[in-house]
């Protein structure tokens, strides 16, 4: 037992945190969602600034019309340890993501909307992707309001100087 | 586990200065260790101090912000102004909690 004179206490570094993180989420599946949502929900709670990027089918993320229905296949990912045929039968995909989806629920995560509407919550930037946005023909009348914008590629790189980055 | 003293109380803490016995806490302790952090203590902090407290009790880890928000109402937002840019590891500070070990 030891006693000091000046108290022991954590160091929160609040003056000291100018960390930044930039995230590009380019997967619209299920499980490809998560990974990039649930560290910027954690540097969020660091102090860190945090920036998503929605690319390709990550696009799908803050679609209005797909983000609540992201499926999970077994098709092409080994890391199921089931034979690859099964995958393909009918009614696999629906069963595959109504099991991911409860195992994500039983851990106390949140489905993706409701994961995004509390990274914006926390403070965190969400950006569209101008060409994915173009290619599909979408607006910002199409995505979740937790969008600021629809950028292009370099307006990322700009945004998101000296950050560190992540890419899903 | 070392002693350290914050405004007169002595108190059991880890390493980083979290306290360790939880029945070392009060109200009174709350707004020293607040202080300690910057942060002067409201009632509307306390009440989330007192829904940790006893979520603690109950699950026998410390909530996330995730489940403030949900289980005890206080918005996200609303958490991250009242213990600014960290606000999990800070609430369970000022509450005499362990840090949490959820991920969301």
């Amino acid at each position: 037992m030891t006693t000091d004179t000046a108290p022991i206490l954590p160091t929160f570094d609040d003056t000291t945190t100018d960390r930044k993180l930039a995230i590009i989420c380019s997967k619209g599946t299920l499980d490809m969602a998560y990974p990039g949502l649930i560290l910027a929900n954690a540097a969020l709670g660091e102090g860190v600034e945090t920036h998503i990027f929605f690319t390709f089918w990550g696009f799908d993320l803050v679609n209005k019309k797909t983000m609540h229905d992201l499926k999970f296949t077994m098709l092409g990912n080994t890391a199921t340890h089931m034979p690859q045929g099964l995958g393909g039968l009918p009614g696999m995909t629906a069963m595959a993501t109504s099991r991911l989806k409860k195992s994500i629920a039983e851990v106390g995560v949140p489905e993706v909307p409701e994961l995004l509407e509390q990274i914006v919550d926390s403070g965190g930037h969400l950006w569209a992707c101008r060409m994915s946005a173009e290619m599909n023909h979408l607006t910002m009348d199409d995505l979740t309001d937790g969008v600021e914008a629809i950028i292009s590629a370099g307006d990322f790189i700009e945004k998101t100087e000296g950050a560190q980055v992540i890419f899903v | 586990m070392p002693v350290t003293t914050i405004a007169g109380h002595d108190v059991h803490v880890d390493d980083e200065g979290f306290l360790t016995s939880y029945e070392e806490w009060d109200e009174g302790l709350a707004k020293a260790l607040a202080e300690q952090i910057g942060i002067d203590l409201g009632e509307e902090h306390l009440e989330v101090l007192r829904f940790l407290r006893e979520d603690f009790t109950q699950k026998g880890e410390t909530a996330t912000l995730r489940r403030v928000s949900t289980v005890a109402g206080v918005p996200t937002k609303r958490l991250f102004e009242l213990f600014p840019k960290k606000p999990a590891k800070k609430m369970a500070y000022v509450a005499g909690l362990p840090k949490p070990r959820g991920c969301v």
